[in-house]
């Protein structure tokens, strides 16, 4: 009889990788996801207009479908801008605030819920009840109040943004510490005499990475509309500074004249939406599925 | 259940004084409230009245206190744009809110629950696929877009609906499609696996096996036990509706508490805006608190009393 080998499972880095890009990737969502970030970085390199400049001329122009010329794709607005250039423009701005708000949010809440979910105690009450508070308000009467003593801009925008979601990752990681703290190992790292900092790093943040991917990925979507709705209604970017919510704020005013310019800069906006949740759903599945319900 | 209510009602007091708290320490974060809730062009002993009416020279705290007696009793100050007292304004334009919110949540329920039955029943299917596309469409967009795109389509190219304002019945739907898109992805997804549990449990075989119509069987009896988790998530999105038409409103030019204060906001007649957004805060309690208290009602065995 021949010794069988046994053949253990292929941990290595290639099997992972083909089985993350395996069947069920989510190649279009990735695809639009890396456009968007690629645009907003060279930008102003491939915009074929530069997009604050003015040719009343060739004002209402319709897109390239609809009758219009390949010189302006996506058609011109009132003052004859492009919209193709002005809608690569906003990219950068929603790029800008997604990635600083995110980043600011994630990390100010997770620092608070590891310290609330670690220490407990009357921390803990204190934290808890000052999330509580702060989800009693709606997110965007929020950020209206804010917006009311801020200068308004990509700043104001980025701290209302930070102010409305850090909660968020407050109660999350706050919960996933809570459960993650009475495990051996960690009792075992305190008793090895490891600080709490020790623990926060090496014990329980590599625990909670993914969890924060994951909502971090989800949360792109909704800072993106964020922005856009507070730009909208005039208290985020403003004019002449270019975003998605300033353009459809404008095009708002010349809507009987111009459908695409209402239409293009949503639908740039409900791309990237779409991408983000649907790149956050896959991602939740495969790196943490017991949060289906998020 | 007493206790529970109790409880559960002192726990919403507790973040509605929470919220004002908020609400006070960003008006105080810009340095003199005075400048915010007066116009520019306000005579001097009028800026001295407010001030002493704030207690501005008092410690923050008592500060605090001030500002929630007022706010206890009913006294918001007055609007200086509109020249009448806050509270009037606000409970003038907050039938409207709720009108608007209602119907939106009407409209949610009517796409999310269909769709989320049919969609556990024939799972798979291309309308399983159809409902999660509408569904996720609805929360890719802005809700003011959707709203925008309407206007485009139904009011200026197809002339069957009215854009602006609300005087008639068909004034809200619009608005409300716009507001109540957004939960339907949320909506239908909870509706489809709560159904898709209750589906595989046995009381439903045994009634399939002794000859219960299909139809009354996923309708009478299993969705009525799915509908629990549909509730929660439903009074979670009604009270931020309540809370946050803000946009829907402008766009849409309806009279209710959301478009108030950002006309507020613009004309810096910030007493409005305050009590607006404590308003907002106080009905997202409410909301919430309600849907807490509803669970006994729609499944008895949810019991508050342990």
């Amino acid at each position: 009889m021949t010794a069988e080998t046994t053949r253990l499972p292929d941990h290595g880095i290639g099997a992972q990788l083909r089985s993350l890009f395996g069947d069920g990737f989510p190649w279009i969502s990735a695809g639009i996801l890396v456009g968007v970030i690629l645009l907003a970085m060279v930008g102003p390199m491939v915009s074929p207009w530069q997009p604050g400049a003015l040719d009343l001329r060739s004002a209402f122009q319709p897109p390239v479908w609809a009758g219009g010329a390949w010189s302006h794709p996506l058609g011109t607005d009132n003052l004859g801008r492009d919209i193709f250039s002005r809608i690569i423009a906003g990219t950068r701005v929603s790029v800008i605030v997604a990635f600083w708000a995110i980043l600011l949010s994630g990390a100010i809440g997770t620092i608070i819920g590891m310290i609330a979910g670690y220490f407990g105690g009357w921390a803990d009450t204190i934290i808890m009840r000052l999330v509580d508070m702060q989800l009693s308000i709606p997110p965007l009467a929020l950020a209206l109040i804010l917006a009311a003593v801020l200068d308004p801009g990509l700043q104001a925008v980025v701290i209302v943004i930070t102010v409305t979601y850090w909660s968020w990752y407050a109660r999350i990681v706050r919960g996933e510490v809570l459960s993650l703290r009475e495990r051996e190992y960690v009792a075992l790292a305190r008793i090895a005499g490891c600080g709490p900092l020790t623990i926060f790093a090496r014990h329980l943040a590599p625990n909670i990475v993914n969890t924060l991917l994951v909502l971090a990925t989800l949360q792109v979507g909704q800072v993106i509309i964020f922005e856009a709705s507070l730009s909208f209604l005039g208290l985020g970017i403003q004019s002449p500074d270019i975003s998605w919510g300033v353009m459809l704020a404008d095009a708002r005013g010349y809507i009987t004249n111009a459908w695409w310019a209402i239409t293009m800069p949503g639908v740039a906006i409900m791309l990237t939406c779409l991408a983000s949740n649907l790149f956050g759903d896959w991602l939740r599945d495969v790196l943490d599925p017991k949060r289906k319900q998020l | 259940m007493t206790q529970f209510v109790l409880r559960r009602v002192l726990q919403g007091l507790f973040s509605i004084l929470g919220a004002s708290l908020i609400i006070f320490v960003i008006t105080r974060l810009s340095g003199d409230p005075v400048v915010l809730m007066l116009p520019p062009e306000a005579p001097e002993a009028l800026v001295q009245q407010m001030r002493e009416r704030l207690g501005l020279h008092l410690p923050v705290w008592q500060q605090y206190l001030v500002f929630l007696g007022d706010a206890l009793t009913g006294d918001f100050g007055t609007s200086y744009r509109w020249d009448m007292p806050v509270r009037d304004l606000i409970f003038e334009r907050l039938p409207a809110t709720i009108y608007l919110a209602s119907a939106a949540l009407a409209f949610s329920l009517v796409l999310s629950i269909p769709f989320g039955v049919i969609s556990a029943v024939r799972r798979g299917s291309w309308f399983d696929r159809f409902a999660k596309t509408v569904a996720m469409l609805g929360q890719a967009m802005p809700n003011f877009w959707v709203g925008l795109l309407l206007i485009l389509v139904f009011s200026i190219h197809l002339e069957w609906m009215p854009a602006f304002g609300a005087d008639t019945p068909a004034h809200v739907i619009m608005p409300a499609i716009a507001l109540g898109w957004y939960p339907v992805a949320a909506q239908t997804r909870i509706v489809r696996s709560a159904m898709l549990d209750v589906l595989e449990s046995d009381y439903i075989r045994m009634g399939r096996s002794v000859g219960v119509p299909e139809g009354v069987l996923v309708w009478k009896y299993a969705f009525r036990n799915a509908a629990v988790p549909l509730v929660t998530m439903m009074g979670v999105y009604f009270a931020s509706m309540l809370g946050g038409a803000f946009v829907v409103e402008v766009v849409f030019a309806w009279p209710g508490l959301g478009r108030t204060v950002v006309e507020a906001l613009f004309a810096r007649d910030f007493p409005v805006v305050q009590a607006g957004v404590l308003f907002a805060a106080i009905m997202f309690v409410i909301a919430n608190l309600l849907v807490d208290l509803s669970y006994g009602l729609i499944d008895p065995r949810i019991r508050h009393d342990r």
